[in-house]
């Protein structure tokens, strides 16, 4: 059915379809919108048989799944940013023992300074942390990744985390073709866990593992994984075959082996890139896009195939590793090098979209005009305000107590008139 | 005797010499489930705890008990620590029942989902226990522990206080006693051991939270250990007990004193016993034979110090903390 409705909502209608049995919640922006909703169908008898449960901390929130999942219920929560950073000890530990939870996450910047927009750096905080992690470009998407994601967590006993972007998803009204409940229950069927807390069948999970078996439990944590990459496939086609859609998958081209110049990047960002390689292209442009809809597993096979014509590849990502650059960027690099025939790529790593900034067809076309000039940065920080940051490294150096260096640069930019001034 | 069960006795029988409550001269129906062949067993024999370990002797009567009163429909959660580790070296398990380890600071919240799920699925038979040393109770598991008060989940969750980190080493916790000796509060500088006016007594912000019941136990009184779990079974929402229970590594006592040094530590009225219902306190244990706190803390070498002539003030001070006990809990 057609409906012109929130990510969020679309997301929480969608998750409710896929009839989990116990979701706590903690509220944090810009995930909140999904659970809100979720209690209301859960407090108005729509969503039935389902404990929904309001917790103090993120920390609790992802314990609280632990348990539930542990115990053998279909379990979802949702949080972003600091919320996934308070839960990381228990994002780990849910990984570690097998569960497959779905969690989405509103994806949003990491503080200090703080943030509440969106870019990648909480997905990326939680890369190898042992979670699927799957990327979405459109609302339509985020709300059939879920179903999918919640079949492919209890096919490989891992949790999935499926990243929206914040605010620009989450919040961003559209249409959507929400699923009825038939289709659902065709593609999804009931859980059945492979480990559950029984009193019939009592199991011990959590045990103790010492140096003789722990290499061999973090394998095949690795192993499985590598599983999910033909799994994501597989069911991405299932789910063509019920709902008549294309979503999910591993990697989706746009024209990405038939381009000289290719942008790599994930999530919302693909929706502009899209709007701007139709105009490129119908102007001469040989420009093209791999849009990584999976990031964890890494997809380096799919990524190879799709590159493998490229001249010059921009990986744009919306985070990046402090003193060593653009994450992706690098595991591109790293997949290319292992296929003898694409070593010759070029590969640039743009990072853009931090904290929220916007992304313009305008400055993204600079990238591509670049590119095809042979000009293009190795490393590219994009729409960087050079003189504010010279500004404020000038202040650093005449002075040492210069004071922090946010408040600095929002004083210089005018945007904190009140602010005492140094 | 005309009793159901033990719970409802009146008279009790000491062994002689010892103040130990006696099974012998009870009717076989109102001994301990521990005397019988036919004893549920949920921690099995084999497992790593030191000699004389009072948590390994707790958590087995407390968890043996829910277990009799849920015809052994528990499932039991349990923060890192002692018994954690000691029952489950891989890939070895003492657990006769389904049982869980997620973290240090989170056994309260998978409890509680635990219990969620059980609720989503209709199953009101099974019930739920959490477990935790008073480190992964006071301490980082503190705001998951509140949540669940907060929320009155169905859960009964068990404190084993032996007074600090003993798995890690003898660190101090929130709930290590002032003046006591720990890695991390040496008897050094002028105020040696652990600092007073410092820590918290959980049982009493448990009672803050107004669930429906809170107990203290010690494995001293393995009968009143026992009627305490017991009554904790029968309410519904989030129960609290919390039982002393000595460590021979951490409080530097011989193994064999485990049993004698619990009673000490409730006769000379630092450890109180009572019981309390939404909020109220409903029962306090009586002193049998008041003793000086100073013979308590005589047999342990992590209070050494406190018995210099140097450090009077601490003993001062420690018997202040008794009497304040004594006093607030109605203990004489």
């Amino acid at each position: 059915m057609l409906q012109q409705i929130s990510g969020s909502i679309a997301v929480a209608n969608a998750v409710a379809l896929c009839r989990p049995e116990v979701i706590p919640c903690y509220p944090i922006t810009p995930q909140t919108h999904i659970v809100e909703h979720l209690s209301s169908l859960v407090k108005s008898g729509q969503l039935q048989d389902c404990t929904y449960e309001n917790v103090e901390s993120e920390f609790a929130s992802m314990s609280f799944c632990i348990g539930a999942s542990a115990a053998g219920a279909r379990t979802y929560t949702a949080t972003a940013s600091q919320g996934l950073l308070y839960m990381m000890e228990a994002v780990y530990n849910a990984s570690g023992l097998g569960l497959p939870i779905v969690m989405t996450l509103g994806n949003r910047a990491i503080g200090a300074p703080i943030n509440i927009w969106n870019d990648h750096s909480d997905a990326m905080s939680v890369r190898d942390a042992g979670w699927i992690q799957l990327f979405v470009e459109s609302n339509q998407q985020a709300l059939d990744v879920h179903i999918q994601a919640f079949k492919l967590a209890e096919a490989l006993s891992l949790p999935v985390m499926v990243n929206m972007d914040g605010f620009i998803l989450t919040h961003a009204i559209t249409r959507v073709d929400m699923p009825d409940q038939e289709q659902v229950d065709r593609f999804l069927p009931p859980f059945i866990p492979r480990q559950k807390l029984d009193t019939e069948s009592p199991l011990s999970i959590g045990a103790m593992v010492g140096p003789d078996a722990f290499t061999e439990v973090r394998y095949l944590a690795h192993h499985k994984q590598k599983e999910a990459l033909t799994i994501i496939e597989q069911q991405a086609e299932e789910f063509a075959n019920i709902f008549g859609r294309d979503s999910g998958g591993l990697v989706k081209s746009y024209f990405a082996q038939e381009s000289d110049i290719v942008f790599v990047a994930m999530g919302s960002v693909v929706g502009t890139m899209q709007d701007l390689i139709n105009d490129l292209r119908s102007e001469g442009y040989s420009v093209g896009i791999l849009s990584l809809r999976s990031f964890r597993p890494f997809p380096a096979n799919a990524i190879c195939n799709a590159l493998k014509n490229a001249q010059q590849v921009i990986v744009f990502e919306k985070s990046f590793a402090v003193g060593m650059g653009g994450i992706l960027a690098s595991e591109i690099h790293m997949a290319t090098q292992r296929y003898a025939d694409i070593q010759g790529v070029q590969i640039s790593s743009v990072i853009g979209g931090l904290g929220g900034r916007t992304i313009t067809k305008q400055s993204l076309r600079k990238l591509v005009d670049k590119a095809k000039q042979g000009d293009l940065d190795a490393e590219v920080f994009m729409d960087l305000e050079a003189n504010t940051v010279v500004r404020e490294l000038k202040r650093q150096q005449d002075e040492q107590s210069s004071g922090p260096v946010a408040e600095n640069i929002l004083r210089d930019m005018g945007v904190v008139s009140a602010s005492k001034t140094h | 005797m005309t009793q159901k069960n033990t719970a409802e006795q009146t008279v009790k029988f000491y062994q002689t010499g010892t103040f130990t409550v006696g099974n012998r001269l009870l009717d076989e129906e109102f001994r301990t489930v521990q005397a019988t062949e036919e004893r549920s067993n949920s921690i099995d024999s084999g497992h790593r705890a030191c000699q004389g370990c009072g948590q390994a002797l707790g958590a087995r009567y407390a968890l043996d008990t829910a277990m009799r009163v849920t015809n052994n429909k528990i499932i039991a959660a349990n923060a890192t620590g002692c018994l954690e580790v000691f029952t489950t070296p891989y890939p070895e398990t003492a657990w006769s029942i389904p049982w869980v380890h997620s973290l240090f600071g989170n056994v309260a919240s998978v409890a509680s989902g635990i219990a969620a799920t059980l609720k989503a699925k209709g199953d009101s038979e099974t019930r739920v226990i959490a477990q935790g040393g008073d480190g992964g109770t006071t301490d980082i598991g503190f705001a998951c522990l509140s949540g669940l008060f907060d929320r009155n989940d169905d859960v009964l969750y068990i404190c084993y206080d032996n007074g600090g980190y003993m798995n890690t080493g003898v660190q101090r916790s929130s709930a290590t006693p002032g003046g006591a000796r720990t890695a991390t509060t040496m008897p050094v500088g002028e105020h040696p051991g652990s600092s007073f006016n410092t820590g918290k007594f959980l049982p009493a912000i448990a009672m803050a939270h107004e669930i429906p019941y809170v107990a203290t136990a010690s494995v001293h009184d393995l009968h009143d250990l026992e009627r305490k779990v017991e009554k904790a079974m029968s309410f519904r929402g989030a129960r609290y007990i919390q039982i002393n229970v000595p460590c021979p590594l951490g409080w530097g006592s011989l193994p064999a004193h485990t049993i004698k040094l619990a009673r000490m530590g409730v006769e000379s009225g630092l450890v109180p016993l009572f019981e309390a219902e939404y909020g109220e306190l409903t029962q306090s244990t009586k002193i049998r034979y008041q003793i000086p706190v100073e013979d308590y803390l005589k047999a342990q070498r992590r209070f050494a110090h406190v018995l210099k002539p140097a450090n009077v003030a601490q003993l001062e001070t420690i018997r202040a903390l008794a009497e304040k006990n004594i006093k607030r809990y109605a203990l004489l």
